[in-house]
């Protein structure tokens, strides 16, 4: 899951990371009245949406006065804003940071992670503030601090004084950095994060250390335990069929072929939309219907695969270990009944109950293709959809 | 022979009392495992469908004379059951929990180090050796005793591969999934080694997926340390940038772990790669024989 800027920096403020003051508008007047409470200007509007780029393609302007700052964001509010990551068709822009402007000495760069290879979390820090962080570490990467992290202990203050120095930070900044980076630590445990990252971490010309931008990735695994973070989730940013998804525990995406998959297993249904491609089709979606689904969650997918009007054929790859073939073909029966299956069909079963299933569906009169194996199933929805 | 289990393990199932964890105990046994029990804290005492039931793992392994377990405990508590299972002393365990925090795991490694206990998973569909024994959720009928090692990332992806050597008439020595989490216990090279000392094992199938660079050090060790020939399989070919896909696994960030880079250096490395996932034993047989 993902979340705006201003929350990354108001969740940032709980745990006594500095951040430039600021307050999220969702109007132009409300946004001059939030740049004359923060005090002297500059002052700086920002689009936000979730994805990055967004100053390249225009949603980051400074302001000289309140009502620049109410011109900007009546501009920039409703606008749709095309960045690298927002794909062709951009994103619009509901609400805006307004934030107080500072001046830039030195930009920096710092984040936390989980290292799969140590199997730790690791800070990781850059005097190349303000780059591209895979860019620095595929053609510098000795300008990469790395510090793994003692679950156990936590971040301890001679990491952070190492990870501070290396970035060449002394006397006061180097106290500051301390604080700021064992702060950033406990925000990243504190909130179950996959990713914490401060790009660019910048030095005030005034010897501030400020967190300029702030991106937080969460751990979908354990938003269970996080009800306040939960509560962040911008639908408004999401895809539709990817929220209808996540409501029933199934992992879902949108992609923009034409061929609906329905697979169980991640592994399994990438490999699905590869052979698809791989015999010349485009798949619609990726969906994993997981390992305990239901009946009631197999229709719910089926109805979320129909409701793309694009889908003109539906794949349905199963080999069943923990779900059941039997379950599978239940659901498919149910949605065929509740929302009538108009597209050509083809269906893969095998694994656990396999006979069952496909008893089940040849029983029940609908229109299906089986097929054998990947291959087969491949071949024939991908023939089916282009006839 | 075999890598990891055999006809003498004796398994217990860590949340046995719930549908799931019964009905794969069940099916365990049906196939011939030796499952000696089950632990649910608060149940002890109880007998389910013939299987013993006892409040803690050190229960368990002192009545059973258990030597692996099989977890089936919900995400919450998994890493819990893990370390009880670590700390019980035994040789073996398999967890086929999905959803486990990040986090969690990340301390379980931690207190794993230093003890003598093999962690397999989680997010796995655990381990097999055919026709002696069967821990976790893979159905048992698509196996057949043989010479064939099986290394997964991806449960379904595992039996697809299965399939396609058993109606080739290629049996399996032992196979593992070592599941689709960033943080797991048993990775890639872990299992190579194994493969590479088994007697039984003639030549391996590797299945990985986007994400990481667990493929990457796979094909190293290979190159360096096998003898024996390895076919891959890559998943995720297609996959769009930064979208987790399903596996918390399985996302490329910036560029990085794509399924193109794994593929050019498992070719690099002198392993046999199946262009679809319909061909991962036919990309094994360009290159080995079954006697």
């Amino acid at each position: 899951m993902n979340i705006h800027e201003y929350q990354a920096k108001e969740i940032l403020r709980e745990y006594g990371v500095a951040v430039p003051d600021g307050g999220v508008c969702y109007n132009s007047a409300s946004a001059r009245d939030m740049a004359k409470r923060l005090g002297d200007g500059p002052w700086v509007v920002k689009a936000q949406i979730h994805a990055g780029g967004r100053g390249k393609g225009g949603g980051v302007k400074l302001a000289k006065t309140p009502n620049e700052v109410r011109d900007i964001t009546r501009e920039i509010l409703g606008m749709t804003l095309v960045t690298h990551q927002t794909g062709p068709e951009g994103k619009l822009v509901r609400r805006v940071l307004v934030e107080k402007g500072c001046n830039i000495a030195n930009e920096l760069y710092v984040s936390l992670l989980v290292d799969r290879a140590t199997a730790r979390v690791t800070f990781m820090a850059s005097t190349e503030g303000g780059m591209d962080i895979e860019e620095v570490a595929a053609k510098t990467p000795e300008k990469i601090i790395l510090e793994p992290i003692d679950s156990l202990i936590g971040l301890a203050p001679f990491q952070a004084r190492n990870i501070a120095f290396k970035l060449g930070l002394n006397g006061k900044l180097a106290n500051q950095a301390v604080a700021m980076f064992i702060g950033l630590y406990k925000a990243f445990v504190g909130c179950d994060c996959s990713l914490l990252e401060i790009n660019p971490l910048v030095v005030t010309a005034e010897g501030n250390l400020l967190a300029l931008d702030a991106k937080f990735g969460f751990d979908d695994n354990a938003l269970f335990r996080h009800p306040k973070i939960s509560d962040l989730r911008d639908y408004d940013e999401e895809d539709h069929n990817e929220i209808e998804a996540s409501q029933y525990d199934l992992s879902y995406i949108s992609l923009s072929g034409n061929i609906g998959c329905l697979v169980n297993g991640a592994g399994l249904a990438m490999a699905t939309m590869d052979i698809i491609k791989h015999f010349g089709g485009d798949p619609a979606n990726f969906l994993d219907v997981g390992g305990g689904a239901t009946i009631e969650r197999v229709t719910e997918a089926f109805k979320i695969i129909l409701s793309d009007s694009r889908v003109r054929g539906i794949l349905v790859n199963i080999f069943g270990g923990i779900m059941k073939c039997d379950v599978i073909a239940t659901g498919v029966i149910e949605a065929a009944k509740q929302v009538g299956i108009k597209v050509p069909l083809v269906v893969r079963l095998e694994g656990t109950n396999v006979e069952r299933g496909k008893q089940l569906l040849s029983e029940s009169g609908l229109n299906i293709v089986s097929a054998d194996g990947m291959a087969d199933a491949a071949q024939k929805i991908v023939k089916a959809v282009a006839g | 022979m075999s890598i990891l289990v055999n006809k003498d393990t004796k398994v217990i199932t860590q949340g046995i009392t719930g549908a799931t964890g019964l009905f794969h105990a069940q099916g365990a046994r049906d196939y011939g495992t030796q499952m000696v029990g089950g632990v649910t804290p608060g149940k002890g005492g109880t007998v389910i469908d013939g299987f013993p039931v006892f409040d803690t793992v050190r229960e368990a392994v002192a009545q059973t004379g258990a030597n692996a377990s099989v977890i089936y405990v919900a995400p919450p508590f998994a890493a819990d059951a893990i370390m009880e299972a670590v700390d019980a002393g035994l040789d073996l365990v398999c967890c086929i929990t999905e959803g486990i925090p990040v986090l969690d795991m990340v301390k379980v490694k931690q207190y794993m180090q230093g003890k003598k206990t093999r962690l397999v998973g989680p997010n796995c569909p655990g381990v097999i050796t055919p026709g002696e024994c069967k821990i976790g959720i893979m159905p048992g009928y698509i196996h057949k005793p043989g010479p064939v090692g099986v290394v997964s990332r991806s449960g379904t992806l595992t039996y697809e591969a299965v399939w396609q050597l058993s109606s080739l008439g290629i049996g399996q020595s032992t196979c593992v999934g070592i599941g689709g989490d960033p943080v797991n216990g048993t990775n890639f090279v872990d299992v190579l080694a194994m493969y590479e000392a088994d007697p039984a094992t003639e030549a391996v199938i590797m299945i990985g997926e986007i994400g990481g660079n667990a493929e990457d050090e796979a094909a190293r060790f290979v190159r360096d340390h096998m003898t024996k020939p390895v076919a891959a399989f890559i998943a995720g070919k297609t996959a769009p940038p930064g979208k987790r896909m399903g596996h918390a696994g399985a996302i490329i960030s910036g560029g990085k772990g794509t399924a193109v880079e794994k593929i050019a250096t498992l070719k690099e490395c002198g392993i046999s790669v199946a262009e679809t996932p319909a061909d991962m034993a036919n990309a094994l047989l360009k290159i080995y024989k079954p006697r």
